[in-house]
């Protein structure tokens, strides 16, 4: 019988299993990209860091009952009665809590691991691979990527950028050899002339320029679901391209039976209704370039989501001025959406992807992806964003 | 804590041995440690000192040590079953939540010692464990720590399906064989599998009888698997041994859980009660100890119900009725004699069955609920036998299903045939496919299982690639 105090600080097994968790966790991630890239807690996230996302693939499998199947005993407040309802489904009734000592992991039921995932490391993960294809060199470097680095002291500079570890060390310095070492080292009585700035340099890196024209169809047939598998493209798209290249210039063009430019922000939100004309958007597009973004100067990559169900007789139209973007652009990507559930086998021949790859004269700068899924989300994003052919800067 | 806070531990820890001895329990010699709650909650999530790496282990840590940073749970007590036992207190407890707590350990070390499934438990278990630890380090250090890792996730996914009398059976087995003495404390069973198409002239099979040893059904996959399975390399039957080990280690404490908790509640609170402790001090004391064994709605605390069923059993042979002393020949005063009479011979199943009466059922409310139309939890029953079975028997195999291996050689292609015994609940079919995923990695070749699919006998398979389900034709193994 006795009661003993030792020193456990040492002691970090937990520590270095959960790291193995850790590691667990982002094996996890990686291999369940597909459907965590179109989850709906992170597209909505709305500027939130980290958001919780379940994954199954964390699941400690075992022989267990289908809680939903089975009869539990529970007990009540002392005037339950036979039929009365005690709880709802989801809110999951269990078997007594986890306390005190007994072999881990038996305590749950239908629970499920929600793993915590930070955006921004999600972001690189997804991004570890892919690049702006056909990335070409042009002529003006109209914006200078421009990094800053504080690399200097100086003795004189803004007082914002005071380095006051160094002025200390400078004072107690002068001190000391004011005092002929008669004192001990002091601080005080600082003079202007124990004052140091850091100052910096602009590192001037010259990029290829680009610029994304992102077309969304907002037409009435865009139902929610497909809405929110191009919300989620761009989404991606957006984050993809301001992190990898800060200097690409993004302008968004939302259309149904006209297109107009519209902010970031409207492009996400706004729900329209009407017929489609796709043939609208591409000209705007055309003409933005025209005005803005001369091809000798600029990386151009126009990419369009639709459902593809565009008027019949503007099929023609489309067409031609897709061969004409295509033809002044690096890239065109197109991405139909397909109605939630229906898979392959209903590629109308009406639809716009099809039109595209039989009659298109530039094919090979053209993409053309049909997302189905939320699954699919991520292979688009992979195809159009994965072609390193022709990249001549890459940072 | 300072010094002079332990002194007052210390002080305390004896009076409180008297009275636990007073009352009549019989503890092994329990050591106290103080430690941080970091290490109270590894403690927690490991259930032993120095076990094995396991990432599911830094899950439960991880979410231990999250819920208290959140201040969302509280473990009080972790109490180790080794002779001697440990019991650890949390450095930031009150000096009174301590005091509860080291009575409340005390219950359970005189648990742990006299209740019969622990009769064979190993009681040096802590040190077997770190063995085990060293040996799947130099495993991983040898063939990867990814290989060990995605093995053990094979081995943890049936752990609990080994057999609580394995260690009767092994006993039972008459004479021992002497073998060459080995390391290893499952070397003698291996070597006759080490040989393939070993046959039963052997010495070491004739020193095991097939009906000890390899009878059918199996209640014990993990020991069927490692003694029969053709894809298992050394170091692989080795793990798994390990694991049947710690889990033949466990497994009383899974089946005694209710009785425990509410042995040792019941004397934590009979002992701080004698403590006389000063008005403040009893103040916190019933704060806590209600809030330890109180009623949860919609669900079940082991703590509360284990703790009433005592208080009952001693209340109801303390003053039997004149119809129990004429008809049982019930002595009044019997109380304390009989509440050790059951703490030393029932488990959680037959203490249910035996002691929860139709007065307790009524006082605790006790009820069977079902889901009804997939969404509302219904209240179906309240006749107290009925409440009462349908708790045994979602107690039965400590909640788990029952499963045995019926074939080892199905199709006679040695392909491993399992059998959900099905006792009216079905099994959660995805969570049935991945585990049989994990027993294909451990059997190497098809794994079948037999069970009940939506009201009919179904059996899944997997063969390393795909999942078939096919309606049974009833086998009989």
């Amino acid at each position: 019988m006795s009661i003993q105090r030792n020193d456990w600080s040492l002691q970090r097994k937990g520590i270095i299993d959960q790291e193995r968790h850790k590691e667990r966790v982002r094996e996890a991630i990686k291999k369940n990209l597909g459907s965590i890239v179109s989850n709906e807690a992170i597209i909505l996230s709305d500027g939130k860091r980290s958001v919780k996302v379940p994954m199954r693939a964390l699941d400690e499998y075992k022989f267990r009952f289908d809680h939903t199947k089975r009869k539990h005993v529970a007990q009540g407040n002392g005037k339950t009665k036979v039929g009365d309802v005690v709880a709802r489904e989801g809110g999951q009734p269990g078997q007594g809590q986890g306390k005190g000592a007994g072999p881990a992991g038996h305590e749950g039921g239908g629970e499920y691991y929600e793993a915590e995932i930070n955006i921004d490391e999600l972001a690189a993960l997804i991004f570890e691979d892919l690049k702006l294809p056909f990335l070409e060199e042009k002529a003006k470097q109209a914006i200078p990527s421009t990094t800053t680095r504080f690399n200097e002291i100086r003795r004189t500079g803004v007082m914002a950028n005071l380095d006051k570890r160094r002025m200390i060390l400078e004072n107690i310095k002068r001190n000391a050899r004011e005092n002929r070492g008669t004192e001990k080292p002091r601080f005080g009585d600082v003079k202007k002339e124990d004052l140091r700035f850091k100052t910096w340099q602009e590192d001037v890196k010259l990029e290829s320029n680009a610029v994304v024209l992102a077309v969304m169809d907002v037409s009435g047939s865009m139902s929610e679901f497909k809405k929110y598998i191009a919300r989620s493209f761009y989404f991606w798209m957006v984050r993809f391209l301001r992190a990898k290249y800060d200097n690409v210039a993004i302008r968004f063009i939302s259309h149904h039976t006209e297109a107009r430019e519209v902010s970031e922000e409207q492009f996400f939100t706004q729900g329209e209704s009407g017929g489609t004309v796709v043939s609208s958007a591409y000209e705007l597009a055309l003409a933005m370039i025209k005005a803005d973004y001369n091809p000798r100067d600029w990386n151009i990559y126009p990419f369009h989501f639709s459902d593809g169900d565009n008027y019949y007789s503007d099929n023609e139209e489309a067409v031609r001025l897709a061969d004409e973007l295509i033809q002044t652009c690096n890239l065109f990507g197109y991405g139909e959406i397909g109605e939630e559930g229906t898979s392959a086998y209903r590629r109308s021949s009406g639809a716009l992807l099809s039109i595209f790859s039989d009659r298109l004269k530039n094919k090979d700068r053209f993409i053309g992806v049909r997302i189905d899924e939320k699954e699919d989300v991520y292979p688009a994003l992979k195809k159009f964003f994965g072609n390193t052919q022709g990249v001549m800067s890459d940072k | 804590m300072n010094d002079a806070e332990i002194k007052d531990l210390e002080a305390a820890l004896e009076r409180i041995w008297e009275i636990a001895r007073g009352f009549g329990l019989d503890p092994y010699p329990t050591r106290f440690e103080i430690v941080p709650a970091t290490v109270m909650y590894e403690i927690g999530s490991y259930a032993l000192p120095g076990r094995y790496s396991h990432w599911t282990f830094g899950k439960a840590y991880h979410r231990m040590k999250t819920m208290y940073d959140y201040g969302l749970s509280k473990i009080y007590e972790v109490v180790i079953n080794t002779n001697p036992s440990y019991g650890f207190l949390m450095e930031t407890n009150s000096p009174l939540q301590n005091k509860l707590v080291m009575a409340h350990v005390l219950g359970h070390t005189d648990f742990f010692k006299n209740n019969i499934y622990f009769s064979r438990t190993n009681r040096r278990m802590v040190d077997s464990v770190s063995t085990h630890a060293a040996r799947m380090t130099e495993y991983e250090f040898k063939y990867g720590r990814k290989t060990v890792e995605r093995f053990l996730d094979a081995v943890l996914s049936i752990e609990e399906h080994i057999d609580p009398n394995f260690l009767v059976r092994r006993e039972s087995r008459n004479p021992l064989p002497k073998l060459s003495p080995r390391e290893g404390r499952y070397d003698d069973l291996l070597s006759a599998n080490e040989r393939p198409g070993a046959s039963v002239t052997t010495d070491d099979e004739a020193a095991f009888p097939s009906s000890s040893t390899d009878r059918l059904p199996e209640k014990d996959l993990l020991f069927y698997i490692m003694r029969h399975s053709p894809a298992l390399t050394d170091w692989q039957r080795d793990c798994v041994a390990m694991i049947h080990e710690e889990m033949e280690y466990f497994v009383p404490q899974m089946a005694t859980k209710t009785m425990n908790e509410g042995w040792a509640s019941f004397h934590h609170a009979r002992i701080m009660r004698e403590l006389d402790l000063p008005d403040k001090d009893f103040l916190e004391f019933s704060e806590l100890h209600s809030g330890v064994v109180s009623p949860q709605k919609g669900s079940l605390n082991p703590y509360f119900i284990g703790y009433k069923i005592f208080e009952d059993i001693e209340r109801r042979w303390d003053n039997p009725t004149l119809e129990e002393q004429r008809k049982f020949g019930r002595q009044p005063g019997g109380g304390r004699a009989k509440i050790f009479e059951v703490r030393e011979l029932e488990s959680d199943v037959s203490f249910l069955r035996n002691y929860l009466t139709e007065e307790l059922c009524e006082e605790l409310d006790l009820y069977v609920m079902e889901l009804v139309d997939d969404e509302e939890w219904t209240v179906t029953e309240k006749r107290w036998e009925q409440v009462r079975d349908q708790l045994v028997a979602n107690m039965t195999n400590f909640g788990f299903p029952y499963i045995v291996v019926a074939d080892g050689d199905y199709n006679r292609n040695r392909e491993l045939y399992l059998r959900h015994e099905y006792e009216g609940s079905e099994l959660d079919g995805a969570y049935a496919r991945k585990v049989i995923e994990h027993v294909h990695t451990l059997w190497g070749r098809t794994v079948h299982l037999e069970t009940i699919v939506d009201e009919e006998r179904k059996v899944l398979s997997f063969d390393g690639r795909t999942h078939e389900e096919q309606t049974s034709v009833t086998f009989d193994g």
